[in-house]
């Protein structure tokens, strides 16, 4: 089998693992080597069509490939080596990385450092227990979402669409501009998970209705989905007996939520966090197990690519640190760690722990909330005590909440073992 | 005197928008920045949205190109853009920013390409 050494591989090509390859090559390591099975760099952002990608990072609104292209010009201008149509099959502890493709078949890597950016996948039906027959027309939001955009089909003309995640609102606009009928977004839960602008000009804006606390309880059809009946759900989210409907359909979406996709990083014993279902971090984004990194969709779902490139840099710059401190023979003498905890009202924290010796400015959290609140004060505690709070006016679970842990904070409290954001009471 | 609600789709924060015209003068509350006061004012005067689609390639690398309407054009326009869209083709290469049609169902507005394909 071939065999060769890297000092970063990063696997995955799409923005993350893009801007995560820029900044090891801009902290002075040259050997980085980016793996992506797909036939072209970019991820999930080449089937992404629709604008509203880079206002942050480019202040000007593009489209998916357009974001896309510009990472990849800089990756090629960089001469950043990379790998397409390569599928990496497998991570040791030892960060030894095992890949296959057609030219070398199974080779392996041993990796000074890895970056995880894997990315996401949708939920899939059967993680949904909705009963009934497996007629052809079930698809998930994202796979119509490729079949329309990347290889110009259109899976159905007849939709109902469960879910109100990003991607099920965006292919509610985009199959009624390709002259579907869409006759019904239909959420679970009593809120939606898509942001809020997606709803105006996606739904709104074509008159398709959003029925919140509903679900499908029964698929009709033996060959092909012939309709669908929906139900209203109660607090526990059961069905309500009488508040059937029944819409005929020929195609129904799922967009049902995504999730990491971590089987590597399981194989590899990398910790996961229950909650995001990706890694549990530190401040530099490294997980569980030293010099393997972890950013974008793959350490927790974001809904703004900006964030994921930001992310990228800053995992990018500690597997570059890291490799370079493990050549130099450095060990850190400080190996203090602070915990990271979820308060009132949130549902997680990225990072989950924080290395004060590692910080030079300040740490930038990111977290969901568990439910739709108005005016709400979310507070940074120190081993409980509240050190400062901030006052938000909505905060939702569909819309990622930021938050900064100052140095001068850790410097104050070297003694603290827990920080927690949470609502203050 | 007429007043909306609207949602501000400028930015992912979404901001709820009260817009209200009176004897032809608008204005706008409820927006966190200044951009949210143009989207208020256009969306009840003169309501746009950028389209974005595919069109396909003859005998390309792909099946279809991403396309977008350079700029926004008028809302009522959108199906009318749509059917253009639906009937173009085009022959590879096609670099990000060529133009696939100028003047896009006479919007004055031309389609470009947001993807290359060889
Ligand atoms: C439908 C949809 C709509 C969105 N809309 C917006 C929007 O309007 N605005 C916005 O800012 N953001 C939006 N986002 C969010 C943003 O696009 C994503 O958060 C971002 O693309 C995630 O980047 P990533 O690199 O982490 O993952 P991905 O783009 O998914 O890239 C992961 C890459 O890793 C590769 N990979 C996975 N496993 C392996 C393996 N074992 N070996 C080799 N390669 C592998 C995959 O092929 C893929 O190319 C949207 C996302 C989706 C899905
Ligand atoms: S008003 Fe400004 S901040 Fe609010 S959604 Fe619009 S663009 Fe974003």
């Amino acid at each position: 089998m071939y065999c060769r050494e890297t000092d970063v591989v990063i696997i995955g090509g799409g923005p993350a693992g893009l801007a995560a390859a820029l900044a090891v090559k801009a902290a002075g390591v040259e050997s980085v080597l980016i793996l992506e099975r797909d036939t072209q760099l970019g991820g999930i952002l080449n089937q992404c069509i629709h604008n509203g990608f880079g206002l942050h990072t480019f202040k000007e609104e593009l489209t998916g490939p357009e974001y896309a292209a510009r990472f990849i010009k800089r990756v090629l201008d960089e001469k950043i080596e990379y790998m397409l149509e390569t599928m990496v099959v497998d991570l040791k502890s030892d960060r030894t990385v095992v890949a296959m493709n057609r030219k070398e078949g199974l080779f392996s890597i041993k990796a000074g450092a890895v970056v995880l950016a894997m990315g996401c996948r949708e939920r899939p039906r059967g993680a949904l227990g909705i009963p009934g027959f497996r007629p052809a027309g079930i698809f998930t939001a994202g796979t119509a979402q490729r079949f329309v955009n990347v290889e110009g089909i259109m899976p159905g003309s007849e939709v109902v669409i469960l879910g109100s995640g990003d991607i099920g609102l965006i292919m509610a606009r985009r199959m009624t501009l390709e002259g579907a009928h869409v006759k019904l977004v239909a959420e679970l839960m009593p809120y939606s998970g898509g942001l809020k602008r997606n709803i105006a000009q996606c739904l709104n804006d074509y008159n398709i209705p959003l029925k919140l606390s509903h679900t499908v309880v029964d698929i009709k059809g033996k060959e092909r989905v012939e309709g669908v009946t929906i139900a209203e759900v109660d607090e526990r989210l059961k069905p309500i007996p009488g508040t059937e409907e029944f819409y005929p359909c020929d195609t129904l979406l799922l967009s049902c939520g995504l999730i990491p996709e971590n089987e590597l990083s399981g194989s590899a014993g990398v910790a996961l966090s229950p909650v995001t279902g990706g890694a549990v971090v530190d401040n530099t984004l490294e997980t569980s197990i030293p010099g393997v990194f972890a950013c974008g969709n793959v350490l927790h779902v974001h809904d703004l690519v900006d964030y994921v490139s930001e992310e990228a840099e800053n995992a990018g710059r500690g597997a570059a640190e890291y490799v370079k401190g493990q050549k130099a023979g450095i060990v850190p003498e400080d190996d203090t760690v602070m915990e990271m905890k979820a308060g009132k009202g949130v549902r997680y924290t990225v990072p989950a722990k924080i290395r004060p010796a590692t910080v030079k400015k300040d740490v930038l959290v990111r977290f969901r909330v568990d439910n739709n609140y108005k005016d709400v004060s979310i507070g940074v505690f120190y081993d409980g005590r509240l050190e400062r709070s901030v006052k938000k006016r909505t905060v939702a679970p569909g819309e990622m909440e930021e938050l900064r842990i100052r140095k001068e904070e850790l410097d104050k409290y070297p003694e603290v073992k827990e920080i927690t954001i949470g609502f203050v009471e | 005197m007429e007043t909306r609600e609207m949602t501000c789709i400028n930015c992912p924060l979404g901001c709820l928008l009260t817009v209200t015209k009176d004897n032809g003068k608008v204005t706008v509350t409820g927006n966190t920045c200044p951009r949210g006061e143009d989207y208020g004012i256009k969306e009840m005067t003169d309501p746009r949205r950028t389209v974005t689609s595919t069109v396909r390639v003859k005998n390309g690398s792909a099946v279809k190109v991403p396309v977008k309407t350079k700029t926004d054009i008028p809302k009522d326009k959108i199906f009318e853009v749509m059917d253009v869209i639906r009937k173009a083709e085009v022959k590879p290469p096609v670099h990000i920013g060529d133009i696939i049609v100028d003047d896009i169902a006479g919007t004055g507005v031309p389609l470009v390409a947001t993807k290359d394909v060889e």
